[in-house]
């Protein structure tokens, strides 16, 4: 199935022409996010006809313009809602939502939510950078506790917005945190998003080092980077450190962020569940109009 | 799959030819003959029979009901149907409207055909939620920020909530600008005979699909079929025309141009261009008695009920008046009323709020006739003998 070899393949396959350069700083970790979403699409071959992005407002959502595909980018935090419609008027569209924690977590909450109670037929892909970047670096709801924003110039009070906890509780289908640090894992996870039928959710943590890195100095963007590995922890480990580990093991990690498959699971799609139910609804007529006769 | 229009389906689903329904379940049927095959929703009185007749019909006929989690949501889902080919609507009332005004801009913006219905109730804020007013007219018009131009009906009677809800869709589609049924509680929650028109009287319009070379087609500037048509082809999604569609500033390749004065006023121009150029052509009015008149009621929705009954009280009484009844409010007829500012002493503007049409009717009669308001709040419809105090006022 894989066609292009090289990273410059990759783009030239599926960069929208005439968007170069892009709106991003250097070390920006939201091109890499998109770099992996072309890597999961080239290796499942989808029809980039048939498969289309919404997002909302935030450097995050610009993701779909530099896209080569049919591409929505809404309103602040809106953006699961404009793609619930989108995926209505034609089932057969593969739907794609790129967001950032602010747009997703913080004013789009409760679209988000309930979409993933819905179990639509979409992914989500949340580019968590801690931060309201494209804003100059205002408090997100995924703040760390004690991180500096310009709107929490004396350290975060409030207890960060953990999206994949929320996901799952809520019967997602798919949920996935994964630090943008490593290409491999991520890959194979947005591409099994992706396949998924009914709601899924892949959370990135990607450096804004304009915004978040530089106020919360978290040093130059190799730093950055070496912050994810230091400071995130996969869940298979985490979990079995807290089963059988020391006190002291047990210590070490309960602060570190887990990454990784939080659930995979099979619940029905809200389109399936909705094509029964016009199945269900043409029997009873045909069924009443026989009786008729 | 794609919802496709099945005439006869849509027949079967809303049963007799003539029937007694509500102004609200008028405007799930206009809204299915006219093809909508999605509809997101969010309960608010007096609206919340749109939505749940929708819910109990879409199904059959083949297209999507949501019962979305706000009308933020609603209005947002509505938008993204459009694009996905559907042609898509959704009903509310006062506070479920002003929640919609950011996403009602972003659809002006990006040029998305959608129909909203607003069965109006008094305000501001929760006001008197089962009761009828005509508070919003003004948000209409002006709710969203920035420069874009509306398209609305004002029904007065149950057919009226039918017929235009079709027009609505109608012109949504030919302009590529969200339409709005500014209908009321008065209204939406009157029953009244309604007779469906036959499948060969209908007239449905249908936005211009993209259809030209998909190298040669640019998705935001004047048609490239049609000639002097600022309204564009519009590039359904999964066409293969791959088309960026933001809110931002965009030339007319679709990509962001935030920072370009001549881009903004290019596509804030044409936006508002290809309806305000169509003005004349927008006009839907019935005139009553106004040949010789010396007074005339401008008036529009459940307002020209009791009007029209203090009219005929008033030419009784050996007064001259008459009264122009607007059908499409937004654009307003600037024309028809500047002319019969000419003609008449006097216009009054009947309206249930404290005084919203009235001031672009002013404007447009410029000077040539005194204009006042007569207004009526608190839920409840002008008595025809209070409209009928203002012809003899001195
Ligand atoms: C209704 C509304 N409120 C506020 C804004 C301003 N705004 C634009 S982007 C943004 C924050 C985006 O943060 P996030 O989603 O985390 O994206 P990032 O830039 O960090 O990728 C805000 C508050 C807006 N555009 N619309
Ligand atoms: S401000 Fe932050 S999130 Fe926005 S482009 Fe720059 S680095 Fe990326
Ligand atoms: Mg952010």
């Amino acid at each position: 199935m894989v066609e292009v070899k090289t990273a410059e393949e990759l783009n030239k396959k599926f960069l929208r022409e005439g968007m170069w350069p892009t709106i991003f700083c250097n070390g920006c970790g939201h091109g890499v996010v998109l770099e992996y979403t072309f890597w999961a699409l080239e290796e499942l071959g989808w029809d980039m006809d048939k498969t289309m992005f919404a997002s909302g407002i935030g450097c995050s959502s610009r993701l779909p313009g530099y896209i080569n595909a049919d591409g929505l980018h809404t309103t602040h935090g809106r953006a699961i809602a404009f793609a619930t419609g989108i995926k209505a008027a034609d089932p057969d569209f593969n739907v794609i939502v790129f967001t950032g924690d602010g747009d997703c977590a913080g004013i789009g909450g409760n679209h988000f939510i309930h979409a993933a109670r819905r179990n639509i037929d979409m992914t989500v892909i949340m580019i968590n950078n801690f931060i309201y970047g494209m804003t100059g670096g205002q408090l997100a709801p995924t703040a760390p506790l004690g991180s500096i924003a310009t709107t929490a110039p004396y350290g975060n009070i409030e207890h960060p917005f953990d999206i994949c906890e929320l996901a799952k509780a809520l019967g997602a289908n798919y949920v996935a945190r994964w630090p943008v640090s490593h290409p491999y894992q991520p890959i194979k996870s947005i591409k099994e998003g992706l396949q998924k039928k009914g709601f899924s959710l892949l959370e990135f943590l990607a450096p804004c080092p304009t915004a978040y890195g530089r106020r919360n100095k978290l040093g130059d963007i190799k730093k950055h980077w070496a912050w994810y590995d230091d400071n995130t922890i996969l869940i298979e480990d985490y979990d079995k450190i807290m089963k059988y580990g020391s006190v002291k093991e047990k210590e070490e990690v309960k602060d570190k962020m887990q990454i990784g498959v939080f659930q995979d699971i099979q619940k029905p799609g809200f389109f399936e569940l909705y094509d029964q139910l016009m199945e269900r609804l043409k029997v009873e007529e045909n069924k009443k109009r026989e009786g008729k006769k | 799959m794609k919802y496709k229009r099945d005439p006869k389906r849509i027949r079967q689903v809303l049963g007799k030819k003539v029937q007694f329904i509500l102004g609200d379940m008028a405007c799930v049927y206009g809204g299915l003959l006219a093809g909508c095959s999605f509809f997101g929703g969010y309960p608010i009185t007096p609206a919340s029979e749109v939505a749940e007749g929708m819910a109990r019909r879409l199904p059959r006929v083949g297209g999507t009901y949501i019962q979305m989690e706000d009308e933020i949501g609603s209005i947002a889902a509505v938008i993204g149907a459009a694009w996905g080919g559907a042609k898509s609507m959704t009903a509310t009332s006062g506070p479920g409207f002003s929640l919609m005004m950011e996403n009602y801009g972003f659809a002006a913006m990006t040029e998305t055909p959608c129909v909203i219905v607003n069965v109006q109730r008094t305000g501001p804020s929760t006001g008197q939620p089962t009761l009828g007013a005509q508070g919003d007219m003004m948000q209409a018009r002006w709710g969203t920020h920035g420069d874009f131009e509306a398209i609305a009906f004002a029904p007065s009677t149950v057919q009226e909530c039918m017929d235009f809800t079709i027009e609505a869709f109608n012109l949504s589609e030919k302009y590529r600008n969200p339409a709005l049924v500014m209908t009321d509680g008065e209204v939406g929650h009157l029953r009244e005979r309604i007779i469906i028109p036959e499948e060969k009287d209908l007239k449905l319009i249908d936005r211009v699909e993209a259809t030209i070379d998909k190298k040669k087609f640019i998705p935001f500037t004047n048609s490239q079929t049609r000639k002097n048509c600022k309204v564009p082809d519009f590039p359904t999604f999964g066409t293969g025309y791959r088309t960026y569609v933001t809110g931002l500033t965009h030339n007319e390749k679709g990509f962001p141009a935030t920072d370009k004065q001549p881009d903004h006023e290019r596509l804030v121009k044409r936006i508002t261009e290809k309806i305000i150029d169509d003005a004349d052509k927008l006009v839907s009015v019935e005139k009553f008695n106004l040949d010789d008149a010396e007074i005339a009621f401008v008036t529009y929705g459940a307002s020209a009920r009791p009007t029209e009954s203090a009219m005929e009280m008033g030419r009784k009484n050996g007064i001259k008046v008459g009264m122009l009844r607007l059908k499409i409010v937004w654009p307003v007829p600037e024309k028809e009323v500047h002319k019969l500012a000419k003609q008449v002493d006097k216009i009054i503007v009947p309206e249930m709020n404290l005084g919203q049409m009235v001031h672009p009717i002013r404007e447009a009669a410029n000077g040539n006739c005194e204009v006042i308001c007569a207004p009526k709040i608190g839920g409840e419809i002008h008595y025809p003998d209070e409209v009928y105090k203002y012809l003899e006022a001195k």
